[in-house]
Formats: structure tokens, C-alpha cells, sequence
């Protein structure tokens, strides 16, 4: 077992040096770093640029120039944002920081509807709550997130305060103009549409696999078994059932992580909440290549790790996977 | 004495009958072919052309009405004209981008899951990466990267173009094909009679063409209609933050008319948001369905029970 996840994890090593790499190339072409920066910096000295360049391993080929970024980058000698000249990582770690809790609101919220309802529907396969979970999940994938935001945000702040005159839930933001330091009252207020948004496409998702992986197990001979030892039906269903059913469900709930994030990123541009979403559009609309490189790094590293956990995860949940 | 005289049904025919027994895709297929048709004879019923204004100034944000049935947008032109001019480019851009993807899924992963191998683990490794990537970031700076080489925009076109939106999508799209095509065959391989015909000697482009394929059909036609979905809805995104499509003088884009909408909120012009955003909601909800009953009915197991 161990050998195995050591075996994988030295894996994820050389595909991260690999996609970075891609990733390097493609924003090199895509964004024309030295451009951006003249553009954003129209009098720049001689030397200034020279620095530039050599900071984000501009100034030659692809290889010596991704290495030389890498340089920088793992001794954090990181460049400075070419608009504004602002440091990187203090910007790029609120983002997360306000990123990651919206999606972990989001993901826990939307899990533990999405798996209840799964379970829910797969009692009583067919029957009426069945279609209608189906029904709600069918919804819920073929709404696109920014659909939802936008229906929300026409109820929520539009027509909310027209009939009952005072507007529910604010929409834009982490927190009102001119308010500073925290509270709590006020963030949950300024979080429950994104998270909403988020939570629809993780219910949509889950409920069905949850449902699908749930009706297997109920079918299998241990479940008949288990009945036969005269359990408790609560019992059977929950140790034998839920736990079994699980197992592929995490399995794919690690490999969701990017679909996870790209609904955050959507959403938080419509809400304007200060994420890794509107520092992504903002960053890739200057073509800001020193903003925009951590933040890919991390989002690759963070996809590599969640695949190898999936990896792992199955590996662990389920003794009847072999290993080599 | 047997009253009903036995018939004997082909597995096609199964599948149809399995299909129809499915009332929400019935009526999903009924509403999806009405919008189809209504699209492709646009000429007789759109009301007005894609830049006409309903009637002379003033004339922007009308509310739904006689004269303009959905209302008007900020220039005074028909919301229900252009929503049907949008939906035809973007169900032109699904359905080409759809087929794309199918092809080129279908190619790599019936020959990824035959051959098995270095070439197997390489393709799904990518697909795997890609599929887990967020789509959005993914899709940008792909198409940063393509419209910087300058020899491809002879063949794709400017970025703008639909053709390069069309070649983008399918540049995402055939991963999750060859992933389920993949599936198939390496489920198929093992049967006796693809060992028939490799035993006779057909070559293995041919056992793919003739055995496998064939055989993987209700995956692949299940593949598609996610497929349509997905690049209508991709179109989608990218036109709602700027970087779709720009069809030029003369046309619009079902998501180039819902990424108005995120100004209209504010404002309260609740037509020029609702109904772009039904229409495609509506649109891939009847696809999905579709899909979904596709699969019931071509899926063998499905007669266990029946």
C-alpha cells in the first residue's frame, strides 16, 4: 500500500514539472508577456525591462527560459505584477484564502444535499421521489451557473427589495463598502447566493452518482445477507449499503475538483467576490503572465494531488483492488 | 392457443421501443425538433431582421408587447428575432464541434483501448489531466495560445471566428468520447468474436471499423448528445466573459445574447435576462434527457429487469 502511493506520488512530480512547462509555453504565446508590459508600462527604462525579462525568464528559448522562471520561482524571487507593479503572493493568497472558503461552503453544502437526496431517491427506485430528484438533478446539470447567478441575483436583489423593500442577500463582494475587520453576520449574508450557485451544480452531480452507485449495492448479494442475519433495515442500509456505495463516489468526488473550481470561477465574476476567479479574468484580460503563472502552478498542483488522492482513496477504500 | 402471434424484435428495435417508453424524452425530442425547425426556417419566423429596430426611437427596453414579443434590447432591436438567429449559430456550433469531437474521440479511443500499451497510457493520462482541469482556465488560454500562431489562423481563422470557436470546443470535447469509446472496447476486445475475426485475419483498423465500432454504438450516440450540450454551453461561457465568438454584422449568438443579461440585472429589464437564459437552459435540459433516455434504451443490461 505504502509503496504503492510512494510510487505515485514520485509520479506527480515530473507531470508537474511537465504541465507547468505546457502551461508556460501556452500562456508565452497566448498572453505575449514582454507586450503586456510594454503596454502597461509605457515608459519603462532599459533596465527595468531587462529585469523583467529575467525574472520571468522571457528573454530566450522556451526550455532555458521555463528553467530559469523556475529558478525564481521555487526560491520565491517572484516578479512583481505588471500592472501596478503590486507584489504576487500576498494578492494571490487572499484570493485563495476567499476562493477556498466559498468552495469548501459550497462543496459541504452541496455533498451532504446531493448525497441525501442520492439515497433518497435510490430507496425506492422509480417511485415518485425518484423522478423527482431525477428530475431536480436534470435541472441542476443543464442550468449553467452563471444562468442560475444571474436568475438569483434578478430575484434576490431586484425584485426582492422592489416588493418587500429591503434586499435579502447582497450580491457583490465579501463585504459593504467601507466595512472593515470581521463579521461573520455579514459574510454568511454576502456568501449564501455564490454558495447557492456553487452548491446546485455539486447537488446535481452527486445526487446521481449517489443514486446510481447506491441502487448497485442494494442489488448485491452481501445486501440479501445482511437481511437474512435479521439486521436492523436503518443498519443494512447505512454499514452495508451507504459505506459500499461510497466508494466509487469519492472516488470521482476527488477526480471533480476542477469542475469544482471552474464553477467558482464563473460565479465569482458575476458576483464580484474577490476569488481566484476575478483574479484569473483580471490578471488573464492584462495578459499579467507574473500574476497569472502561480496561480496555474497551483491550480495544476492542486489537480495532480486530488487525482493521486482518488488513486489512493480507491486503493484504500476497496481491499479488492490490486494494486500492481 | 396463443392469441398474440410472436415477434421477434431486433435489438434496434428493442432499443426504440425502450426509448419511446420514456415520456420525458419523447416530449424533450418533441419541444428540441419544433425549436430546430423554427430555427431553420428563421426567415419566415423571425419577425423582424437580427439589426432592425421594432420601430423608430424611442425604442430600447421595451416590455414584452404586441409589437415586440419578448421585449427589446438597448438598441431598440426584437428580443425574439435575435434569440432565434442566436439559437441557430449556436446549434450550428454544437452540432459541428459535436460531430468533430465524436470522430476524433472515437478514433484515438478505439485505437488507445485496442492497442493497449504505451500509446493507452499516454492518451488517457492526458484526457485525465485535461477532464480535471477547470474548463474555463483551460479553454482561455488554449485560445490565447492558438490565435498567436499565426500559420493556424489560415486554417482556423481569427479567434473571433466561428470556426476557430468550433475547433476550440472540439479541442476539449473529444477527450470525454475517447474515454467512453475507450471503455467499450476494451470491454469488447476480449469477446470471442473479435478473436473470430482477428483468428480469419482481419487487420485491426478493419476489426475497429467493422466490429468494434459498430458494436459501441449507444455509447457513442449517448457521447453525442452530451457533446452537443457541452459546446453549446461552452459557447456559451465564453461569449458571457467576452471571449466568444463575434459573427459579425448580421448575427448573434445564443450566449453572446445571454452575457447581455448580466447587465440587465441591475437595471430590472427582466426580459432581456430571462429569456436568452431560458431558451438555453431549455435547450440543454431537452438534450440531457435525450441523452439520458439514449442510454437506458442502448444499454443491454437495461433488459435484466424487463
Amino acid at each position: 500500500m505504502f509503496r504503492f502511493a510512494l510510487r505515485r506520488s514520485a509520479w506527480a512530480i515530473p507531470t508537474l514539472l511537465l504541465v507547468t512547462f505546457l502551461v508556460y509555453i501556452a500562456l508565452r504565446m497566448g498572453t505575449d508577456p514582454l507586450a503586456s508590459y510594454m503596454r502597461s508600462n509605457p515608459r519603462a527604462t532599459h533596465t527595468k525591462i531587462e529585469q523583467y525579462k529575467k525574472l520571468n525568464g522571457l528573454g530566450s528559448n522556451y526550455v532555458t527560459g521555463y528553467f530559469s522562471w523556475l529558478k525564481n520561482f521555487v526560491t520565491f524571487n517572484w516578479p512583481r505584477s505588471i500592472k501596478g507593479s503590486r507584489e504576487v503572493w500576498p494578492e494571490l493568497k487572499d484570493a485563495i484564502a476567499n476562493s477556498a472558503r466559498l468552495g469548501i461552503a459550497a462543496t459541504a453544502v452541496g455533498v451532504s444535499v446531493g448525497l441525501g437526496i442520492g439515497i433518497f431517491a435510490a430507496l425506492r427506485p422509480g417511485g415518485k421521489r425518484d423522478v423527482a430528484v431525477n428530475t431536480v438533478a436534470f435541472v441542476g446539470i443543464s442550468v449553467p451557473p452563471y444562468i442560475s447567478a444571474i436568475l438569483l441575483q434578478l430575484v434576490f436583489a431586484v425584485y426582492w427589495s422592489k416588493w418587500f423593500g429591503n434586499s435579502l442577500f447582497p450580491t457583490s463582494g465579501v463585504y459593504p463598502p467601507g466595512q472593515d475587520g470581521f463579521d461573520l453576520v455579514l459574510m454568511i449574508k454576502h456568501m449564501a447566493l455564490p454558495t447557492v450557485v456553487v452548491a446546485i451544480q455539486v447537488i446535481a452531480v452527486y445526487s446521481r452518482y449517489m443514486r446510481s452507485s447506491l441502487l448497485d449495492v442494494l442489488n448485491s448479494d452481501y445486501m440479501r445477507t445482511a437481511r437474512s442475519k435479521g439486521l436492523s433495515e436503518f443498519r443494512i442500509l447505512m454499514r452495508h449499503g451507504v459505506r459500499n456505495a461510497l466508494i466509487p463516489v469519492i472516488t470521482i468526488a476527488a477526480l471533480d475538483i476542477g469542475a469544482i473550481v471552474g464553477g467558482l470561477i464563473i460565479t465569482e465574476n458575476i458576483f464580484d467576490y474577490p476569488g481566484t476567479g476575478k483574479y484569473f479574468l483580471s490578471a488573464f484580460g492584462n495578459g499579467d503572465f507574473p500574476l497569472l503563472m502561480p496561480l496555474m502552478v497551483i491550480i495544476v498542483a492542486s489537480v495532480l494531488l486530488f487525482n493521486l488522492l482518488a488513486d489512493i482513496s480507491y486503493a484504500v477504500l476497496d481491499p479488492r483492488i490490486r494494486l500492481d | 392457443m396463443i392469441d398474440e402471434p410472436l415477434v421477434s424484435l431486433s435489438p434496434r428495435q428493442m432499443a426504440w421501443r425502450r426509448f419511446a417508453g420514456h415520456k420525458a424524452a419523447l416530449i424533450c425530442t418533441a419541444i428540441l425538433s419544433f425549436l430546430v425547425l423554427a430555427v431553420i426556417v428563421s426567415p419566415l419566423t423571425a419577425r423582424y431582421g437580427v439589426n432592425q429596430s421594432v420601430k423608430a426611437p424611442p425604442n430600447s427596453y421595451l416590455p414584452p408587447s404586441k409589437l415586440a414579443w419578448l421585449g427589446t434590447d438597448d438598441i431598440g432591436r426584437d428580443l425574439y428575432s435575435r434569440l432565434i438567429y442566436g439559437t441557430r449559430v449556436s446549434l450550428l456550433i454544437g452540432l459541428f464541434s459535436a460531430f468533430i469531437s465524436v470522430f476524433v474521440g472515437c478514433v484515438v479511443g478505439a485505437v488507445a483501448g485496442f492497442r493497449g500499451g504505451r500509446f493507452d497510457d499516454v492518451v488517457m493520462r492526458i484526457t485525465d489531466l485535461f477532464l480535471a482541469f477547470p474548463f474555463l482556465v483551460a479553454l482561455l488560454v488554449v485560445r490565447n495560445m492558438f490565435g498567436s500562431i499565426k500559420w493556424l489562423t489560415y486554417i482556423i481563422g481569427d479567434v473571433s471566428s466561428l470556426r476557430f470557436i468550433i475547433f476550440l470546443l472540439s479541442f476539449f470535447g473529444w477527450m470525454g468520447v475517447a474515454r467512453i469509446v475507450r471503455g467499450q472496447v476494451l470491454a469488447l476486445k476480449e469477446r470471442e468474436f473479435i478473436e473470430a475475426a482477428r483468428a480469419s485475419g482481419a487487420s485491426r483498423a478493419y476489426i475497429i471499423k467493422r466490429h468494434l465500432l459498430p458494436n459501441s454504438i449507444g455509447p457513442i450516440m449517448v457521447a453525442l448528445t452530451f457533446s452537443v450540450v457541452g459546446a453549446i454551453s461552452g459557447e456559451a461561457t465564453l461569449s458571457f466573459f467576452g471571449y466568444g465568438p463575434q459573427p459579425g454584422a448580421g448575427a448573434t449568438s445564443l450566449g453572446l445574447l445571454v452575457g447581455q443579461a448580466k447587465g440587465a440585472v441591475q437595471t430590472g429589464f427582466w426580459w432581456i435576462a430571462l429569456f436568452p437564459c431560458l431558451v438555453l437552459v431549455v435547450i440543454s435540459l431537452c438534450i440531457n434527457f435525450i441523452g439520458d433516455a439514449l442510454r437506458d434504451a442502448t444499454d443491454p443490461r437495461m433488459d435484466a429487469g424487463k
